[in-house]
């Protein structure tokens, strides 16, 4: 049984169709989705966490229709996010942005330490969210999207802004999120990453899903080097 | 029939100048984004600077239309542009407001300073001529009204889609730096349609003239009006903006011939284009989340609890000498100015925490008055009530417009306050037919009020803080800085927003009892819509983000009149640079008070 199944979904914003008849879903472990610019990738996750309805089609949890829900209502099943365009709350410090999220789930509070740790940003945790660099904000938003304990966790283009070591870090990261039993959908641009740490990988181009597979196959795709390369 | 048609031509008159007044407003909006509150004062200083001229100084009227139309007007949209708005490019919806709201209070202060209230006739243009349509007679102005919103109209049209200054002002808004790398100069496109934006607005104020009579706050306010229409063009189609204009124009005009001539109805009447702006923003498409980018503030440090409690008993200590070393005078003075304070109080959770930038705050405070008065008693269970009533009438309009935020929601709450305004506080049914009630005293002498005044703000104060350093107060400001990202985290963003507004509602509504019961006499002169404005203006100037900033706040805005009363020369002018000091320094949030602060600590450092 997949967490996620995403049925037919379109996008139209007026002439333009950004995502088109996209059918796929993700397990438990990590399912990378990729696609060069413009692929739809991030208007998919907006489907997903419930920010923007979809022109046609159904987004489907645990087998159950979440289309008609809201964000918030979405969030309380299990599913969270993190933002290509970074959305930390800014006039508040690193550890409250975590402690928001803890609450909005009836968590404890003491447990943001323990996640800011997890992610490798405690020494963050006094500072003001909008003064930190780009890498430690975009862990920041992991570490309060997981202070929902997502059962689906998207995450968009995490390790842009993070170093060789963080991104090595973060890989770990994800294979223990795996071990856990969470579905993580991946978008993201460093191959590298997608292939050692992904289980499926679809492929969107142009709005449309181009392919899906292992990581071996998608790398011997002949279409999906076409769409790369142009 | 012929009332009919003679209604008709009255309405779609009306509507032209509505029309000339709104496509000023869309044009600005759509080449700048900046929503100028302050649109239909530059109206009304222009329809008095064009009285000066054609009227007290004897030009001829084509002479004076031309100096204040085409000079004077474009030259003020250019000093407006080029020394308050440039600087504000890119910044939040609510520091934009908040310069025009200080643009619009300034040249109040301006108008009552050169022309001190008096009749002051305007002759109508042509009223030697005139057309008969069957049995009912178009006078020669209403021909030149008509006349001048086709004008204006397709001027308007062409300038946008048929010139090349049109297309670079169109795409400037989307993207100026990319604009500008084609070589157009957004700042020189922004200041021109700053120009002929104030163009239309003195043109339309001066059709208007004879219509309404040349007053400072009801021209100013007219144009709640022309936002309505501008609304219904959603501030960016002009044609719809017409269309809407002239619909206004006609659903007044009908509503004076067909509505009964009864009190209410005379009411209802006035609150007409406040229903429609309702009207009109309920049926905007649900705004969806906003994502991109991060944002943040930096507010004024918190304090702990026991730095509150520390803070709170110095507070209260300093009162308590002042209550023993002060006249009787003096002391109520004070207390008026702490009972300001409160009302501040209740803005620093919405404003300052929430982000929610309301026009209408001050409405509250007469909700909790009437309440009070109302019911006869100041005891505390009347002031807790007058608390309660607010804290409803708060969530009902949160409720009301859940769907709209920022700008929109800004102007909602402008609209909420119109209402209010003539349907209940300024309307029998609030105080009665002679307009004002008695209320007991809950303490008799000075000294005792401003000894109650401090321990309620001391206790609002030290309550808001708590707010902050909560759950709730963590909520709000997260839903200010990223309302997606909190949807995502499982918020309920929308029930925050009915959350803040009910609360903050229910402490000015407190406020609101204690000022009547200081008073003894309330009126519906206390509690009049423009209100509003002064107390936004200095919320923000004395610092929206703090308790301090609203103790210093609330103080001020007691020594306003006591100045006007003063040194009423100066009342102008003290006006003037309340609306200055409010564009300037509307890009800093944390206001005065933060200034102090930052003196205070350099100093220890």
């Amino acid at each position: 049984m997949s967490t996620l199944r995403v049925e037919g979904v379109t996008v139209r914003f007026g002439e333009v169709t950004a995502v088109n008849d996209v059918t796929l879903s993700a397990s438990p472990g990590v399912t990378g989705l990729i696609g060069p610019n413009g692929a739809g990738k991030t208007t998919l996750f907006d489907v997903i966490s419930g920010l923007r309805k979809p022109s046609a089609g159904r987004v489907l949890l645990d087998d159950a229709d979440i289309t008609a829900k809201g964000p918030h209502q979405r969030s309380r099943l299990g599913v969270a996010r993190t933002f290509q365009r970074l959305e930390v709350f800014g006039s508040l410090t690193v550890w409250e942005n975590v402690v928001v999220a803890l609450e909005s789930r009836r968590r404890s509070s003491r447990l943001a330490s323990e996640l800011l740790d997890r992610v490798g940003i405690a020494e963050f945790a006094a500072n003001q969210a909008d003064t930190v660099p780009t890498g430690a904000a975009r862990l920041l938003e992991l570490a309060r999207a997981l202070a929902t304990d997502p059962q689906l966790l998207l995450l968009d283009e995490p390790s842009s802004g993070l170093d060789r070591a963080e991104t090595d870090a973060f890989g770990e990261l994800l294979q223990q999120l795996s071990a856990e039993g969470r579905a993580v959908v991946l978008v993201e641009h460093d191959m590298d990453l997608v292939m050692n740490y992904c289980d499926h990988v679809h492929v969107l181009n142009l709005g449309r899903l181009l392919t899906s597979g292992t990581p071996a196959e998608i790398r011997s795709h002949e279409g999906v080097r076409e769409a790369y390369l142009g | 029939m012929t009332a009919l048609l003679a209604y008709t031509v009255f309405g779609l008159v009306t509507g032209g100048a509505y029309a000339v007044v709104a496509g000023g407003l869309v044009l600005t909006y759509s080449t700048s984004k900046v929503f100028n509150v302050g649109h239909g004062a530059i109206g009304m200083v222009m329809a008095f600077l064009y009285w000066e001229l054609a009227e007290n100084r004897g030009l001829p009227q084509w002479l004076a239309l031309l100096i204040v139309v085409g000079g004077c007007a474009p030259l003020f949209g250019l000093l407006v542009e080029r020394f308050v708005m440039r600087r504000l490019a890119g910044a939040p919806v609510g520091i934009t407001l908040v310069a025009g709201v200080g643009v619009l209070v300034g040249l109040i202060g301006a108008a009552q300073a050169i022309w001190p209230p008096q009749a002051r006739p305007v002759r109508p243009f042509l009223d030697q001529y005139g057309i008969h349509i069957g049995q009912s007679f178009v006078s020669g102005h209403d021909l030149v009204t008509l006349l001048c919103a086709v004008l204006v109209a397709g001027g308007l049209y062409v300038l946008l889609n048929r010139t090349r200054t049109g297309l670079a002002m169109r795409a400037c808004v989307d993207a100026p730096e990319l604009a500008a790398l084609y070589g157009t100069r957004p700042d020189r496109l922004s200041a021109l349609s700053w120009a002929i934006g104030s163009a239309l607005a003195a043109l339309g104020g001066i059709l208007l003239t004879p219509v309404v009579q040349l007053d400072y706050v009801t021209m100013t306010l007219l144009v709640i009006t022309a936002y309505t229409a501008a609304l219904v063009g959603r501030l960016r189609s002009l044609p719809w903006t017409f269309v809407g204009a002239l619909g206004l124009g006609l659903v007044q005009s009908y509503a004076v011939a067909y509505l009964p001539s009864s009190p209410f109805w005379i009411a209802f009447r006035a609150a007409i284009p406040a229903l429609l702006l309702f009207v009109v923003l309920l049926a905007m498409p649900q705004s969806p989340l906003r994502i991109g980018g991060v944002r943040g503030s930096r507010g004024v440090a918190v304090p702990s609890g026991l730095a509150t409690g520390v803070g709170a008993a110095i507070f209260l200590g300093v009162v308590l000498a002042l209550a023993l070393l002060v006249d009787g005078v003096v002391a109520g003075q004070l207390a008026l100015g702490l009972v300001f304070g409160i009302v501040l109080l209740s803005m620093v959770l919405l404003t300052g925490y929430g982000g929610v930038v309301s026009l209408g705050q001050f409405t509250f405070v007469g909700v909790g008055a009437v309440t009070v008065a109302r019911l006869g008693s100041s005891s505390p269970l009347a002031l807790l009530a007058g608390a309660a009533v607010a804290a409803a009438i708060g969530a009902l309009i949160a409720l009301t417009v859940l769907r709209v935020s920022g700008l929109y929601l800004a102007l909602a709450t402008l609209g909420f306050a119109q209402l209010m305004d003539k349907l209940v506080l300024q309307s029998p049914i609030a105080f009665g037919v002679r307009g004002s009630l008695q209320v007991p005293k809950l303490v008799d002498s000075p000294a005792g009020q401003l000894l109650l005044a401090a321990g309620v703000f001391a206790v609002v104060g030290a309550g808001v803080l708590a707010v902050r350093r909560g759950r709730l107060g963590r909520r709000m400001i997260a839903v200010k800085d990223s309302s997606a990202a909190c949807a995502t985290l499982g918020v309920n963003v929308r029930w925050i927003r009915v959350w803040v507004f009910s609360l903050s509602a229910a402490i000015a509504g407190l406020a609101g009892g204690l000022f009547a019961q200081l008073r003894e006499t309330v009126a519906a002169s206390d509690f009049q819509l423009f209100n509003n404005l002064p107390l936004l203006l200095f919320a923000v100037i004395a610092g929206v983000t703090s308790v301090s900033g609203a103790a210093l706040g609330g103080l001020l805005l007691m020594l306003l009149p006591v100045l006007q009363s003063g040194f009423p020369a100066f009342a102008g002018a003290a006006v003037v640079l309340l609306g200055v000091a409010a564009a300037g320094l509307a890009r800093d949030p944390n206001g005065l008070v933060s200034w102090f602060f930052r003196a205070w600590s350099w100093r220890r450092a």
